[in-house]
């Protein structure tokens, strides 16, 4: 590779919770990795270093995902890696874990080491991927999870296919102790599901769509952290969004269990009033603008009660994560009936804005800190990897964030391929402006308008 | 014109039962012209008695020798249906006929809808044949609205999954109208499937809007889960002042209108009822019942029915039942309906404000 130039990003406030860091300061990057955060903007920059000036901005580690689709191989109409992480780079997101639903299945370590190398090559940020559970995702025999660990595979998931086995579940927990991963289940009890589209609650009886209780959720997300006190492994709970899931959660972690949790931004900044198309008001008539397809995922986006409960517990930190699970789908997958419309949300680039823009609007309520530290130094420690902070040494991935700046969202501009979010139009506060990843620059946004 | 618009308000609701010469340019008097009839929530009162009374003209010249009216010549309406149906299909195509519109019945599968031509390309290649007005069935609560999203033409919600069926509650009100006169405060009993019935949602919403009460009552299984036996439902819910009743027999007590709903054969498949025998028990509308409403009371069903079932066959054709008449109505009101939509529209197919 060609020598990286050595950068300087200065006067920025620099926000960096693994390192208890929130001051004004420089960042000197040099060999794509973090030479030295100064204990203050003393004006002066060594020679050699190109100048980013950061001053009014946010110098945050990158942020890490733990929950990425980027649909390659197999749905490349959706979405690429190359084009998944140029939407990651945009949304400030330096390192982004690949969930397994590919087509084939990242079930195999022939798999796995493919969607690797495509990303060394056309990635614009680090892909870590993430193992199948069970052969095909389809819950019955375990996939070989020993091989994908070997393969890099930082977790394994049948992601959208919940295990709905328990014992197949038990068995992957325990097996999973040795390889010291996560395993990462999908919490949805099908049966109790029962074939609904959104969310049980009013919204739901009132545009008669079939509704998913919360219970659905909730039954399995304890019943896999049983399994975890059986066990004794490490349970990754994705998108939490019950008030149920919090309450098993919560006394999970009082019992000292080996757990942790991810929320989506949708579900910390959306309920299910927003299917009704008009953006969280409840209309007096149901209309055309109803059935938002956009608003469509798995887990549904829930109640306001619910939505209160996950902010309170991402602020407190018994929600360890915010996680995207950025979901794109071409726009035949949404231009549709609420019943036929695929599951999933378009987050990537919306993600950091969406829930600043509840911090902006009530910092008591999440604070900046912890909204960082969520997205960055939490995600690092469940990789049990070297990211996520700013200390010398680690690699230099840098997001620079413009509190201030006020945009509209505008999916056509997205750099994914994909454009279905049912924030459009929405005025957001707060921006990634320039994303930096082992010392290069991957997204500026005075580039990219 | 006969009516004046002048008075705004009241020129809507001025009612024109008495007469016999049928004036279905009544309609043209609405302020502001209705593109899509999606369901009643978006209607109010005036609107709705509006409609009812066009109706009331439509009946009489459903009921000629003759029946046969130029007001929709040369409008072509497609009735698209991806559920079956007899009745309601078969309703609109003759409503359509009557008012000498062309009608074109598709019938569709979801089926075929699923691995071949998108809902959106179906109505795209529809569109292009140059249409005035859709009706559609859907077994997809929301399908109208979206379809609405997709075409100049008027769309017509002849029932969406279980989110509504506003031409059946049209009918309904005709019929009570009929019999009772205004509907304020009259007591409606609505008994049956509620989770999944279209017919209950539109109707409360309908009932409601004529200043009526509304009752229902079902088995637990079959209500929604934020609706509590025993209370009466607050804004939150969308349906507010509704009362859940705590058993059939507390919702039928002193009804003016008692409605059985369809029970089908899934239900108990998919574990909402032990039997249908236990159902048409605790839950089937039957003279014992009936006795309990008001004197007087109308019985009825939108059909088809499940005699023995949730309705007991001596009541369902017996004196206080409206069953047969709700069909004709059906006629009336869906004709009020088109008209409504069509008649001055000068179509989507000569575009937008061009005059010719």
């Amino acid at each position: 590779m060609a020598a990286r130039k050595k950068l300087a990003i200065r006067g920025g406030r620099v926000i960096d919770p693994a390192q208890g860091i929130d001051r004004i300061a420089d960042v000197l990057i040099s060999n794509g990795k973090i030479e030295e955060i100064t204990g203050k903007s003393d004006g002066h920059t060594p020679d050699g270093y190109e100048q980013i000036d950061a001053s009014g901005l946010i110098v945050s580690p990158g942020f890490v995902d733990l929950h990425t689709h980027l649909r390659e191989p197999g749905q490349e109409w959706k979405e690429t890696i190359a084009t998944g992480t140029q939407a990651a780079a945009r949304g400030g997101f330096t390192t982004v874990c690949a969930m397994p639903n590919t087509e084939p299945v990242q079930d195999t370590a022939s798999v796995v080491d493919d969607v690797m190398r495509r990303a060394e090559a056309v990635g614009v940020v680090r892909v870590l991927p993430i193992g199948a559970i069970s052969v095909g995702q389809n819950g019955k025999r375990l996939a070989p999870m020993g091989e994908l660990a070997d393969a890099g595979v930082i977790g394994f998931s049948d992601d959208g296919n919940p295990v709905s086995d328990a014992n197949l579940m038990r068995q992957a927990l325990a097996y999973s102790v040795d390889l010291g991963l996560p395993i990462i289940n999908h919490a949805e009890d099908k049966r109790l599901g029962a074939g609904g589209v959104m969310n049980a609650g009013a919204v739901a009886t009132r545009l008669g769509l079939a509704g998913v209780a919360a219970e659905a959720e909730t039954a399995m997300v304890t019943r896999d952290l049983q399994l975890a006190g059986l066990t004794g492994a490490r349970l990754h709970i994705p998108h939490v969004s019950t008030i149920g899931s919090i309450t098993a959660l919560r006394s999970a972690k009082e019992r000292g269990l080996n757990v942790t949790a991810e929320v989506t931004p949708h579900h910390l900044t959306l309920t299910d009033e927003w299917v009704y198309g008009q953006h969280g008001e409840v209309p007096e008539s149901v209309g055309p603008e109803s059935y938002d397809t956009n608003t469509k995922v798995n887990p549904p986006l829930r109640s306001r009660a619910d939505e209160e409960v996950l902010i309170e517990a991402l602020a407190e930190g018994l929600i360890d994560v915010i996680a995207t699970d950025h979901a794109p789908h071409a726009a035949t997958d949404k231009i549709c009936t609420y019943n036929e419309a695929a599951y999933g949300i378009n987050v990537l680039e919306t993600a950091f804005s969406s829930i600043f823009t509840l911090v902006d609007v009530d910092p008591k309520m999440l604070s900046l800190g912890r909204l960082i530290e969520s997205l960055t130094a939490g995600p690092a420690a469940i990789l049990g990897r070297d990211l996520g902070s700013l200390e010398k040494g680690y690699s230099a991935d840098v997001t620079l964030i413009d509190p201030e700046m006020k945009w509209t969202v505008n999916p056509q501009a997205f750099a994914s391929k994909s454009v279905n979010t049912p924030l459009a139009g929405v005025e957001l506060t707060g921006r990634v402006v320039i994303t930096i990843y082992q010392g290069t620059k991957v997204f500026d946004l005075r580039n990219h308008g | 014109m006969t009516t004046s618009s002048k008075t705004g308000k009241t020129s809507r609701a001025t009612r024109t039962r008495s007469g016999t010469r049928t004036s279905p340019n009544q309609a043209d008097m609405m302020a502001d012209p209705r593109r899509h009839l999606l369901d009643l929530d978006d209607l109010d009162a005036l609107e709705i008695e509006g409609l009812l009374n066009s109706a009331e003209g439509m009946l009489e010249i459903a009921g000629r020798d003759v029946r046969k009216t130029p007001a929709l010549r040369g409008k072509t309406i497609i009735t698209l249906f991806y559920e079956n149906s007899t009745r309601t299909r078969v309703s609109f195509e003759q409503a359509g006929k009557i008012l000498g519109a062309d009608v074109i019945n598709v019938a569709a599968s979801t089926s075929s809808l699923s691995k071949g031509e998108s809902l959106l390309n179906t109505v795209k290649t529809l569109e292009a044949m140059q249409i005035d007005a859709l009706v559609v069935r859907h077994p997809h609560s929301g399908a109208p609205y979206f379809i609405a999203n997709h075409t100049d033409a008027s769309v017509v919600n002849a029932g969406d999954g279980t989110h509504a069926h506003p031409t059946q509650s049209l009918l309904d009100l005709f019929t009570v109208r009929k019999h009772l006169g205004d509907l304020a405060g009259k007591r409606i009993a609505i008994v049956g499937d509620i989770l999944y019935s279209r017919v209950a949602r539109s109707d409360i919403i309908a009932f409601q809007k004529m200043g009526a009460e509304v009752v229902v009552s079902c088995p637990n299984t079959l209500l929604p889960d934020e609706w509590q036996p025993g209370s009466i439902l607050g804004q939150q819910t969308g349906f507010e002042n509704l009362e859940i009743a705590r058993n059939v027999d507390e919702a039928v007590e002193g009804a003016d209108v008692v409605m059985a709903l369809r029970i089908q054969q899934e239900r108990q498949e998919a574990g909402h009822l032990p039997s249908l025998r236990e159902y048409s028990d605790r839950w089937g509308i039957n003279s014992r019942r009936m006795a309990m409403a008001h004197d007087g009371a109308l019985l009825m069903h939108p059909g088809p029915m499940n005699e023995g079932v949730e309705i007991a066959s001596d009541v369902a054709h017996g004196v206080q039942s409206v069953i047969e008449e709700q069909v004709r109505s059906g006629v009336a009101v869906r004709m009020a309906v088109l008209y409504a939509l069509c008649a001055r529209s000068r179509s989507a197919r000569n575009g937008a404000g061009t005059e010719n």
